[in-house]
């Protein structure tokens, strides 16, 4: 039972009134007709399926109906980040990795702050 | 005599009130502040279960939730049964009633354990696995057989009459465990100010405190657990709850409580100011931080004849007298690996009872509490253990020996010594239960000789179950990880003024699991591991020698750790011998990790008041009161109750299902029904862009629909499968109406936003759901017309309010939507007016329809009337791998549109352009009174031999009263090309039914009827 924050409504909200959508940032090709039947494939049905961090978009169902991402370790499950659509992610499975090998030392305290920074605007 | 083990003083009950209570039939006494458990040790009873798989008898082992034996059948009347109840949880009440949950015929004279040790000759380490590889029909036979043999509790046959509750919670801190750390971690986030929760699962807050000998602030421990308690109880955010388990633990720090209310009183809640209480309640608390104090549980040591009623956890002993007044016996021999195991010989020795000798495993024992012993004269035998404990129904002698703990042998002459208990210690085990829950798996600590909670985000465990044992640091690391626990949450450190407890000097322990035996464990006498499942060391050997090497596997196979015991004793002991027979450390065997629940939670605080009635919403149209009425059998559709069909009883005799849907279609096809159509999903779209935005997600076209005109449309996924479909209607310019089917409602809804907020934000257009804003009746068949033009002021005129158009106006009086469109294929006019008009237009209808022949239908009606004419149901004839063209609705697909709308790009696709597709089409059962069944497979040559090739499957079927006549839907491989063909269809019993491959569209093909 995830605790997420709407960045929309700005509340942490229970995970009953969210729906995951799948994977975030897969975005459909500016011109389909113009794809190979392959890429058309692969937009439709190929996704990633990290050990670590991934990148969700999810909706608030039955909150504001608003589509946005959550950044989320799938072995832990933690939410490193929420951002709204349109963003992009400030913490990413190459970033997050760096980060934990330099700060070891910070790394239990870093841990028990909760997160959401905002996203950076793209 | 009654209660020959109670002693004259000492303990927490009170000895001036007397409750009566009956086990396995028999009436015994006990007093307010006993457990089951204490009161049948008080009783003498030796014998509480006969075991699971070799039918042996059992007694009390535990005092806590780790007793593995004391699992009780509760209940005086069928209604207020409870199964698996563990004997040293259940608070002991007037009249309690409780039964072994194993036995057969009783646990004295166990038929079972006669008949040649059935079970164990049975039942092999790895039955399970080898059951379940076998025959399935092999299963049958076993499980009537172990059902019988083992009980395993019963759930009652009548309804449950009490109430349960569920309470969704919020706090700061939520500390797990009232113990020494659980109670200082409380104080010292509750005086920062904190909202905190302190849980603990017992009736009585105080944890080890409440049996301790140690004295803090040289007063009795249990004067500093009052203490703090009150002070707990006066700060207003602190809130206590005894008697609630801690039993999930789960992401984000969500954890759920269980409460029990009244399970202390009776088996039925009893009642207070005329109503039921709450039996038991269900936390959903979201902590900001947890504070794991769930304390440790000692470790049996596993030696033969270990499971004999009087083999005893050494702290399970002292908790007995101490806290309960109860000596369990008469004559001890402790076995321990350390000093607290002493604890337990002084404690028996100050209520009077002997205490034969000591078997330290050590080879010079030399802590503050052996010199105790010492001091009272208790003769201590070192470097020695309890290698087996004889007796039958009740120890009585145990064998000691010197043994060799690194050689794994006997070194020296076995002695025995006659006693009647023997208590074992082999250290603790940090509970670490809950904190695995979430995942993280426990570290092995190789100086606490334990698994130790990794870090969990927002959990700080403390005291025991954090591996810090002496009292005095359990209470500092409490105080610690509560202000702690505080100041991540916002609010200030605590200085802690700690209260004053004597350190003491304590001896080292030894690694101590499995005890060596003079004969090998493989032939000698049972040592047991996992007493609830009957595990024994000869069991884990055998796993690990037919290649088990994983604990994982090793449990799986032995079954060690299963049920509702959960591994709480025999987990560690297990992984040390599995480590010690592959060679290993514990920590290269592997981890233990825990699921939730920690304890058994019965069914009734799970689904708290969401059963009977409030099981589900039930959503209702605005006529439902007149459905009901009018005698309407209904049918759930999603949340939604639906009139079905509405039989009419004509002299006293009510027609059939068959008879009313043969009387609906009727009229409706020679005069007029009105169908309650509400539940269809209803859209708002509004914005300069819905046109535009229609377009992408319909596969047709909407560029040129005018206001004041209907169009079907479909819609796919971008895979190119149809999803759904409905009717949209140009209300004005820039606003539409889109319905959807009834099931679609939410997820179209869904659906649109994603594109627009995932894809297309640039577009200017806004969805609001209005489905429950507006009532819809469908007035369909020939006489529809005469009918509308009683009651409205709009022109129906043929020519000017046409076939998919719609008209706004009065109807009945109310302003109304008037849509001419037709699911029914005959002339229709769908009514929708505001929601709370619609009981009043529906009756104002039928006082004027009567002599039309006005008849309700219900949603079998309809589905009979829309097959006749082909209409599809998405998500019945649709399954998510039908394209449109697969539907043959090449009319409704706009390849020629200027925008790559949603599934097109997926219909010129290799598999989507495939001939050999399934394909919709009719089927005309050969034998017209077959109603062909749905689902049924559809194959080419019934003369195939078995596995024919299915070709296709039926996806609607009914009797038509119209074609007289059974008919179907189905998709069919190719379909469309083989019109006229003969299908065939084989049946479970062996029938074979025939049809013929025709159009869908079974009536008015060319669309005559609704276009009057
Ligand atoms: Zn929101």
């Amino acid at each position: 039972m995830f605790y997420i924050f709407c960045p929309y409504c700005g509340e942490h909200r229970e995970e009953e009134e969210f729906h995951p959508k799948g994977q975030a940032h897969i975005s459909r090709p500016e011109d389909p007709e113009a794809t190979s039947d392959e890429e058309w494939g692969d937009y439709l049905f190929f996704r990633d399926n990290p050990r670590g961090v991934h990148h969700e978009l999810w909706v608030h169902a039955v909150g504001c109906r608003k589509f946005f991402n959550i950044t989320r370790h799938t072995v832990s499950y933690e939410i490193l980040e929420v951002y709204k659509m349109g963003e992009q992610p400030s913490i990413t499975a190459e970033n997050y990795a760096a980060q934990q090998g330099a700060a070891s030392a910070d790394k239990e305290r870093n841990a028990s702050q909760a997160k959401h920074q905002e996203g950076v605007r793209a | 005599m009654s209660q020959p083990n109670r002693l004259k003083t000492g303990g927490r009950v009170d000895r001036s009130r007397q409750l009566t209570f009956t086990f396995n039939g028999q009436r015994y006494q006990g007093h307010p502040g006993d457990t089951l458990a204490s009161a049948l040790l008080a009783n003498g009873v030796d014998i509480v279960n006969r075991s699971f798989k070799y039918s042996r008898p059992r007694g009390i082992v535990a005092a806590g939730a780790e007793e593995p034996n004391g699992i009780v059948q509760l209940g005086s009347t069928e209604a207020g049964q409870v199964p698996n109840v563990r004997a040293t949880q259940q608070a002991l009440y007037q009249d309690l009633s409780a039964r072994s949950t194993n036995g057969w015929p009783n646990v004295q004279r166990d038929l079972m354990g006669l008949v040649g040790k059935l079970g164990g000759q049975f039942m092999p380490p790895g039955f399970y696995y080898k059951t379940f590889m076998a025959p399935a029909s092999m299963w049958l036979t076993y499980e009537k057989y172990i059902r019988k043999a083992a009980g395993l509790g019963r759930s009652p046959t009548e309804n449950d009459p009490d109430i349960y509750d569920h309470r969704h919670q919020h706090c700061d801190v939520l500390v797990v465990g009232a113990g020494p750390a659980g109670l200082s971690a409380a104080l010292a986030a509750g005086r920062a100010g904190a909202r905190v929760i302190l849980v603990d699962e017992q009736e009585e807050m105080g944890g080890s405190l409440l049996s301790s000998r140690e004295s803090i602030d040289d007063a009795p421990a249990t004067t500093w657990v009052e203490k703090v308690l009150k002070e707990l109880s006066e700060l207003e955010h602190v809130t206590l709850m005894p008697r609630t388990t801690a039993n999930g633990y789960h992401d984000h720090n969500f954890v759920t409580l269980h409460e029990r209310c009244t399970e202390h009183l009776a088996d039925l809640a009893p009642r207070a100011g005329g109503r039921r209480q709450v039996r038991s309640r269900m936390h959903r608390v979201r902590a900001g931080q947890v504070v794991l104090a769930s304390g440790a549980h000692e470790r049996p040591l596993v030696y033969a004849g270990n499971d004999v009623p009087g083999n005893m956890l050494a702290g399970a002993v002292s908790t007995y007298i101490r806290r309960y007044g109860v000596a369990p016996g008469n004559r001890l021999v402790l076995s321990t690996s350390n000093d607290d195991g002493y604890r337990s010989a002084l404690d028996w020795a100050e209520a009077g009872r002997e205490v034969v000798a000591i078997a330290d495993a050590r080879q010079n024992p030399d802590g503050e509490l052996v010199e105790q012993a010492r001091a009272k004269g208790i003769q201590i035998i070192a470097g020695s253990a309890v290698i087996e404990a004889r007796g039958d129904k009740r120890v009585a002698a145990a064998k000691v020996a010197k043994i060799d703990i690194e050689g794994f042998k006997v070194t020296g002459p076995v002695e025995e010594l006659a006693c009647d208990t023997i208590a074992s210690s082999g250290g603790f085990s940090p509970v670490v239960h809950l904190a695995s829950h979430t995942g993280s798996r426990p570290t092995w600590n190789e100086e606490l000789l334990g698994f130790m909670p990794s870090p969990v985000k927002g959990m700080t465990p403390t005291g025991g179950a954090h591996g810090v044992y002496a009292l005095g640091q359990v209470i500092a690391d409490g105080f610690k990880a509560g202000s702690a626990a505080g100041e991540a949450c916002g609010f200030e450190r605590q200085d802690a003024s700690l209260p004053k407890v004597d350190e003491r000097r304590e001896g080292a322990a030894v690694a101590l699991y499995q005890v060596p035996h003079q004969k090998a464990t493989l032939r000698g006498p049972k040592q047991f591991v996992d007493m609830q499942n009957d595990v024994t060391a000869a069991a884990i050997e055998l796993a690990t020698r037919e290649g088990f090497e994983s604990i994982e596997h090793v449990k799986r196979y032995t079954a060690m750790g299963f049920g509702t015991d959960q591994g709480k004793l025999g987990n560690i002991n297990g992984m040390a011998i599995a480590a010690r027979c592959l060679g290993r450390t514990i920590p290269e065997v592997g981890t233990t990790v825990f699921r939730p629940n920690y304890t058994p939670v019965s069914f009734g605080a799970i689904v708290g008041r969401h059963c009977g009635e409030l099981f589900d919403p039930e959503r209702y149209t605005a006529m439902h009161q007149w459905h009901v009425e009018n005698g309407a059998e209904f049918e759930d559709v999603g949340q939604w109750k639906r009139p079905w069909y509405f039989p009419r009883t004509v002299n006293g005799k009510t027609e059939t299902m068959h008879e009313a849907v043969a009387r609906e279609c009727s009229a409706v096809r020679e005069k007029v029904g009105i169908l309650d159509a509400s539940t269809l999903g209803k859209i708002d779209i509004q914005g300069p862009d819905a046109r535009e935005f229609l377009g992408r997600v319909y596969t047709n076209k909407w560029a040129k629909l005018a206001p004041g005109r209907v169009r079907y449309g479909l819609m796919c996924k971008d895979d190119g499968m149809v999803f759904d479909d409905g009717t949209t209607s140009c209300l004005a310019e820039n606003h539409f109406l889109m319905t959807t089917s009834t099931g679609g409602a939410a997820t179209v809804l869904e659906w649109l936003e994603i594109w627009h907020q995932t894809e297309w934000p640039e577009l200017d257009v806004y969805f609001n759901s209005v489905t429950d804003h507006w009532a819809t009746m469908t007035v369909t068949g020939p006489e529809a017309r005469k009918l509308m033009a009683e009651l409205t002021d709009i022109d129906l005129d043929k020519d000017s309010f046409k076939f998919m158009d719609w008209r706004e106006g009065k109807v009945a009086g109310v302003p109304a939507r008037v849509f001419r469109i037709s699911f029914t294929g005959e002339l229709a006019y769908e009514i929708n007016v505001q929601a709370n008009y619609a009981m009043h237009v529906w009756k104002k209808l039928f006082a004027h329809g009567d002599k039309y022949g006005l008849t309700p239908y219900g949603t079998e009606t309809m589905h009979v009337l829309r097959a006749e004419k082909g209409f599809i149901i998405a998500g019945q004839d649709t399954d998510g791998s039908v394209t449109p063209e697969d539907l043959g609705m090449h009319w409704a697909i706009g390849y020629d549109k200027p925008n790559s709308w949603i599934g097109k790009r997926a219909l010129t696709r290799p598999d989507t352009k495939r001939t050999d597709r399934k394909q919709m089409v009719g089927l005309k059962p050969k034998d017209p009174s077959v109603v062909l069944e749905e689902g049924a497979q559809i194959v080419f040559d019934p003369n195939h031999a078995i596995p024919m090739p299915m070709k296709g499957h039926v996806t609607s079927s009914y009797y038509s009263p119209t074609l007289q006549s059974g008919f179907a839907l189905a998709v069919v491989m190719g379909g469309h090309q083989k019109m006229g063909e003969t299908v065939y269809l084989p049946m479970v019993d062996g029938q074979v039914h025939e049809a013929e491959i025709v159009s869908p569209i079974f009536l008015d093909p060319k669309g005559e009827r609704q276009n009057v």
